[in-house]
């Protein structure tokens, strides 16, 4: 089970390094779905001796919520925005790509480092999760649109679920539905923002929002 | 009486309100319901009840000593809410009042959160909440406070919940049975293992302190509070920000049972200097009357966890000074709001001469000023003092010169804004402007009852507030 777990881990953090090389929205939204759905298998394949409904219905809202309403809501932002596609980058996607891949590098070098328990030791959660985290920061701060902001965000996200998953054995999964619940209404509501921000500035450029400084 | 009802009687206040047809009777619901949460809460003050050790949520100790104030605070700013939403009559207010009673029950459950995940839940959800709220104004300039708050503050939370599981991984490392309530946590102790706690103190410590607003992940605050109504201020700088306090003292409590107290308490120590060393420099370069409320509001976050570093002495002064920075803070932005109304504009550099145009909330923001910069006989005085005092007896001696040398540069930032717009001839325009706003009793009640509180609070503390921080305390801070 390990086996197969790591390898939709992998894929996750491959699509990390497609998200930081994206040079348009679309395919930036793409990979941070794909991502989703794939964080939205991982329970399924981790509970292999009680699979009950809940874990089921947990797994089922995370690839619905993760993979397929939240980039919906995203591209349906950018579509009403009509904003051009190509995204600006303050990190260029060279460098981010370059700085992407040397963190998943110390991420799994780090992993080896750090305590943790022999059944969770052998598998990728833990650097999957550095990476992810890593990645969302690089998009938070160097991309100049709100929507890759808002991508980045939700990476960041994926890879604090990752490390989530370390607990799923431990965690109440009203817990983890309560979590799920609330990432799902605040991106609905950064969503929200993002509209009247388009429609305030004509634009989604966060360079535009300078007013506010001392 | 079920503390539960703290929380399901204004979330169903919010609903109803939500539902409610009428835009000028819509406001009601807002003192209506403050009301029956303040006597609810006085009334599991008196009679705190028995929780079970293991419950996820209840009126504890620590409940019992900072909700009454958050309670109180929304209340006053309830009634002041019907008068603002009057003079606002002409923007649908639906959203807004619900979203203020969702936040006074999300609140409600956030300080009465006993498990590390519901703990997370409620604050995010209250983080949700306010955002209605600050871009209430519909304004660009709100968008972009809001949008800041959302990427900085969404940053911040995610980063606490992060936190959360590295406390969950250090016990369950520890051999824990995946409990996660703070009893299970604490009484873990030592088995909790080390280097997760190190690191979730950390993480727990950054997120949950860009909630509270704590230099340097703060930057959110001024353009929020700049941006957001003066009501929202208020409920931002003396109830949101609390229930992010109170869940680094429960967390606080966990790590210093798991052997590395004297680490976090550091931490808080230097976290709490920096903040108010970077809110005084603030202060005395901003312009804006408004977002000098913001830093002043760094300041005392500060100041918060400064006593919290101290000790149970210096944690029993901490819970005062919640008390009356609430109180003290949210009568200063209250008066802040109706100058910003009248004036029309937050900079110092448009607006003078206050005291002639708006004398009742002149008067009040000024003595609020007094007040929150701990001039006696208010309570921020002697809260401060207390600090003070637990400082001296751990002999913390350089910490506490620093502190006040900052509150003494603050002080200064503050005077000179403050007089700045209140004294003087007004200009023109601002003249024009102010004939459109009457200074009622909606308006001036309100901030004068706080300022009111925090004087009563300063000259004769109740008993049984004393007691109830105290008791706060024993919880938190384990006598070995």
């Amino acid at each position: 089970m390990n086996d197969t777990l790591n390898l939709l881990i992998g894929l996750a953090m491959g699509l990390n390094l497609l998200a930081l090389g994206s040079s348009r929205l679309p395919s930036l939204i793409r990979a941070m779905s794909v991502q989703g759905m794939l964080l939205g298998l991982m329970p399924l394949l981790m509970e292999h001796e009680r699979l009950d409904w809940r874990i089921m219905l947990v797994a089922l809202a995370t690839v619905a919520g993760k993979g397929v309403l939240i980039p919906g809501l995203l591209r349906r932002a950018m579509r009403a925005a009509n904003i051009d596609r190509e995204i600006e980058p303050f990190i260029g996607f060279v460098p981010s790509l370059l700085l992407g891949a040397g963190g998943t590098i110390a991420a799994v070098a780090l992993a080896r480092a750090l305590p943790l328990l022999p059944e969770h030791a052998d598998t990728l959660l833990a650097p999957g999760a550095i990476a992810s985290i890593l990645t969302g920061f690089i998009l938070l701060i160097g991309r100049a649109k709100a929507i890759s902001q808002v991508c980045g965000y939700l990476i960041l996200e994926n890879g604090i679920y990752l490390f989530g998953l370390l607990l799923i054995h431990s965690t109440p999964l009203l817990v983890e539905s309560g979590i799920l619940l609330d990432v799902t209404v605040g991106v609905f509501i950064i969503g929200i923002i993002v509209d009247r921000i388009q429609r305030a500035f004509d634009s989604l450029d966060t360079r535009k929002l300078n007013t506010l400084r001392e | 009486m079920n503390p539960l009802l703290l929380i399901i009687v204004p979330l169903a206040g919010a609903a109803l309100a939500a539902l409610w047809p009428g835009n000028r009777t819509r406001p009601w619901f807002l003192p209506v319901f403050g009301f029956v949460h303040a006597v609810m809460t006085l009334w599991l003050f008196v009679n705190p009840p028995v929780i079970a050790p293991n419950a996820w949520l209840g009126f504890d100790p620590l409940a019992r000593a900072v909700l009454p104030a958050v309670s109180l605070l929304f209340l006053v700013c309830a009634v002041y809410g019907v008068a603002y939403l009057r003079i606002r009559s002409e923007r649908p207010n639906r959203v807004f009042v619900s979203a203020l009673l969702a936040i006074l029950g999300l609140l409600s459950a956030g300080h009465q959160a006993r498990h590390l995940g519901l703990l997370w839940i409620t604050t995010e959800a209250v983080t949700l909440a306010a955002v209605p709220l600050l871009h209430f104004n519909g304004a660009p300039r709100a968008f972009e406070a809001t949008w800041k708050y959302l990427l900085v503050g969404g940053t911040g939370i995610a980063l606490s919940l992060l936190g959360s599981f590295c406390l969950g991984y250090a016990s369950l490392y520890g051999g824990g049975q995946g409990d996660l309530t703070f009893t299970a946590l604490t009484a873990q102790g030592a088995a909790l293992s080390r280097p997760w706690v190190l690191t979730a103190w950390v993480l727990l410590l950054v997120g949950y302190g860009t909630k509270m607003g704590l230099a340097p992940m703060h930057t959110w605050k001024p353009d929020a509070y700049g941006e957001a109504p003066g009501i929202m201020g208020a409920i931002l700088a003396g109830g949101i920000t609390t229930v992010a306090f109170t869940a680094i003292l429960r967390v606080r409590s966990v790590v210093a049972a798991s052997g590395v107290g004297p680490i976090a308490d550091r931490t808080l120590l230097v976290i709490g200097l920096f903040s108010m060393l970077i809110a005084a420099l603030f202060l005395l370069g901003t312009r804006d009357y408004k977002r000098m409320l913001a830093y002043s509001s760094v300041e005392h976050m500060g100041i918060l966890c400064i006593g919290a570093a101290f000790g149970a002495a210096g944690a029993a002064a901490a819970l005062f000074h919640v008390w009356s920075n609430s109180l003290t803070k949210g009568s200063l932005f209250l008066s802040a709001g109706n100058i910003r109304r009248a004036a029309g504009s937050p900079l110092m550099d448009d607006v003078r001469g206050m005291a002639a145009l708006t004398p009742r909330s002149a008067a009040l923001f000024v003595t609020g000023m007094f007040a929150v910069t701990a001039c006696p006989p208010f309570a921020p005085f002697f809260s401060e003092l207390l600090v003070v005092r637990a400082g001296l007896a751990a002999h913390h001696r350089l910490a506490i010169a620093m502190f006040l040398g900052f509150l003494l540069l603050s002080f200064f930032g503050l005077t000179r804004v403050v007089f700045g717009i209140v004294d003087g001839r007004p200009r023109p325009a601002t003249r024009k402007n102010a004939k459109l706003f009457v200074e009622t009793a909606g308006v001036v009640v309100p901030p004068l009852l706080l300022l009111g509180f925090s004087l009563w609070l300063g000259l004769f503390t109740p008993a049984i507030l004393r007691e109830s921080w105290l008791a706060a305390v024993a919880q938190l801070y384990p006598t070995p």
